[in-house]
């Protein structure tokens, strides 16, 4: 599914160079739940960018469900984004002056679906987060943990084969990040594979499978026995 | 995304935030509605001024013969003559004398009233309706007999409505009133209906001249006046072989002169209330470019997911032209609310083209998505990355 090999991310300041991965290879197979773990500055935020198609690699190949991504253009990494992936953010990342069906709808909006479909698999999305009742209120009129609901329901509207969580329990307290947590799991026991970033080991460790980040470069990558 | 949704969302974000909405487009209602009141007024002006010219006959074709014309002279019957033989393009001829003298009427000597020798013709060139009595006849002319139709404002001021019979002097010769013309100016003092009008052929007798220099032809159509000013001075070339001993006027090309003139008045005055759009436009850019800087996020949480180049560029462009088409709409009803209390002001009826609405609207669509494009282009251009950390 996710296939990277040999990414470098090199940014040149001047003379001097940083390279924010340094020679990273990883493979996740379909159905996976992996946990991208690292300090800041580690690098775990530009592989989530490169994993994300938001960003590509100075050199290396990537290789999302089959596709080399890696030398796209930014048009070509847009509509991988909305066909292939579902991004929830530590911010949420809703925007204020949508409602929530409007929100989720989104994804579907830039997908060219008409408006009536649109509209249900929306309406569907939130009712599996449980919030379709709400679908007319605006983000700033819910708790963090519902809105964070929210995102993952936009990140699901699209049925996408990867979920890419950026800290997505960063935000939240410790209950609802957990609560967070235990859906992106059923999501996974459902099909779809997880990519979460976080710094937290105890988010990392209800992952299936654990890779640690230092310094641009992977240093250990487990799997998770009791979890599997 | 289609460009309906975005036409949706800008009207949605016009309504977020309205004062700031309103302020950007009064660039936009200041310049569309000075547009449309200069337009409409000076629309009003022309129409005002045409119908005035009208009144005094747009068929009209006036022939002056320069008095210096040298021992060659036309006659009137020549000059008559000229209407027999093309009575497709000319209807009737009169000469037009004024009379250098003052009319008496029993003890008054009125210094206002005009008066003029022409043919049985005339009141037919003029449309002159006769209220009371007959207009000068062929045998009249033919004659000389002494008599005259005179204007309502004579026939009110000094024969008490009762003129038909009476009698009134003009440089020593005593007239008899035939007719009285309807009521054209309201029967005002030096008007169109202080005059006096007597056969031409008497003026030689009181002017102590014997040339008559000017003529007056109706036309048959209106369309045709170049050919039938042409049939004239052809006309009068065979006799003078000198274009300068005459000259022929059409009442078309005066109307076409104000034509020309209040076009070029517009021309003027809407390129300077074109500038106020022109700076409307720059205020619509300098808020897309703050309302870009704001939504930064926003637009790198679309990028984020999966909104292309354009779907954001088409975005910023439908709002800046919906921002600045709600400015376009609000300065036409202005504009019109505007020329229609004007034209209440100055008398003449402000004309509200349908042409300035429309260019009105279109030119503040365009400016619009011209002014927006840049901002626009700059969200579109954004690195999603970078937008997303934005805050």
């Amino acid at each position: 599914m996710i296939d990277l090999k040999d990414i470098y991310k090199i940014y040149s300041d001047g003379d001097s160079e940083i390279r924010a991965l340094d020679g990273i290879s990883l493979n996740i197979k379909e159905g996976e739940f992996v946990a991208i773990v690292g300090q800041s500055g580690s690098g775990k935020s530009t592989c989530m960018n490169i994993i994300g198609c938001l960003d590509v690699p100075t050199s290396g190949t990537y290789h999302l469900n089959g596709t080399d991504v890696s030398t796209m253009k930014d048009d070509e990494l847009a509509t991988i984004r909305n066909q292939t992936l579902g991004f929830i953010f530590q911010q949420y990342n809703l925007i204020p002056k949508l409602t929530l069906l409007e929100n989720v709808e989104l994804p579907l909006v830039y997908r060219g679906y008409p408006p009536q479909k649109r509209k249900e698999l929306a309406y569907a999305a939130l009712e599996r987060v449980g919030l379709a009742d709400r679908y007319k209120k605006f983000p700033s009129q819910l708790s963090g943990g519902q809105q964070q609901r929210v995102s993952i329901a936009r990140a699901l509207a699209g049925n996408p084969k990867v979920i890419l969580a950026d800290e997505p329990t960063g935000a939240l307290d410790t209950k609802t990040g957990r609560d967070v947590l235990e859906f992106l799991k059923k999501l996974n026991a459902d099909g779809t594979t997880v990519v979460m970033i976080t710094h937290d080991n105890e988010i990392a460790a209800q992952a299936k499978r654990i890779v640690r980040i230092s310094d641009g470069k992977i240093i250990s990558d487990e799997r998770q026995a009791q979890n599997l | 995304m289609n460009l309906k949704q975005s036409f949706i969302l800008a009207l949605k974000s016009l309504q977020t935030s309205k004062m700031r909405s309103f302020l950007t487009m009064l660039g936009i209602i200041i310049g569309v509605a000075a547009v449309i009141i200069l337009v409409s007024v000076i629309d009003g002006f022309k129409s005002d001024l045409v119908g005035q010219f009208e009144s005094l006959g747009s068929n009209l074709l006036t022939v002056n013969i320069s008095p210096r014309g040298g021992n060659r002279t036309v006659d009137v019957d020549d000059m008559l003559q000229i209407t027999d033989e093309n009575p497709e393009l000319l209807a009737y001829c009169s000469p037009t004398v004024m009379i250098n003298q003052q009319a008496k009427f029993s003890t008054e000597t009125s210094s206002t009233t005009s008066v003029t020798g022409v043919s049985e013709d005339y009141n037919k060139i003029q449309s002159l309706e006769i209220s009371q009595g007959r207009f000068l006849q062929y045998m009249d002319i033919h004659k000389r007999s002494k008599s005259c139709v005179i204007g309502s404002y004579i026939a009110k001021e000094y024969f008490d409505d009762n003129a038909i019979g009476k009698t009134l002097k003009i440089g020593g010769n005593t007239f008899t009133v035939v007719g009285v013309l309807e009521e054209k100016a309201s029967s005002q003092e030096s008007s169109d209906d202080d005059k006096i009008f007597i056969p031409y052929t008497l003026s030689r007798t009181l002017n102590r001249s014997a040339k008559i220099t000017s003529y007056l032809y109706s036309i048959v159509d209106k369309q045709r006046s170049e050919e039938a000013k042409d049939v004239i001075s052809n006309a009068l070339y065979k006799v003078f072989s000198n274009s300068d001993a005459y000259t022929v006027i059409a009442m078309t090309e005066m109307i076409d002169m104000i034509d020309e003139m209040t076009g070029k008045l517009t021309l003027i005055l809407v390129g300077i209330a074109a500038i106020s759009l022109l700076v409307g436009g720059i205020g619509i850019m300098n808020i897309m470019l703050v309302s870009v800087t704001e939504r930064t996020r926003e637009i790198g949480i679309r990028k984020s997911l999966g909104a292309k180049k354009f779907d954001i560029l088409s975005q910023f462009v439908v709002e800046a032209a919906t921002t600045s088409a709600c400015g376009g709409v609000v300065g036409i009803i202005l504009g019109i609310i505007v020329s229609i209390f004007l034209s209440g002001l100055l008398g003449f009826k402000a004309v509200i083209s349908v042409g300035a609405v429309v260019i009105a609207f279109s030119v503040s669509v365009g400016i619009g998505i011209a002014f927006g494009y840049m901002p626009a282009g700059k969200a579109a251009k954004l690195n999603p990355i970078d937008a997303l950390r934005h805050d």
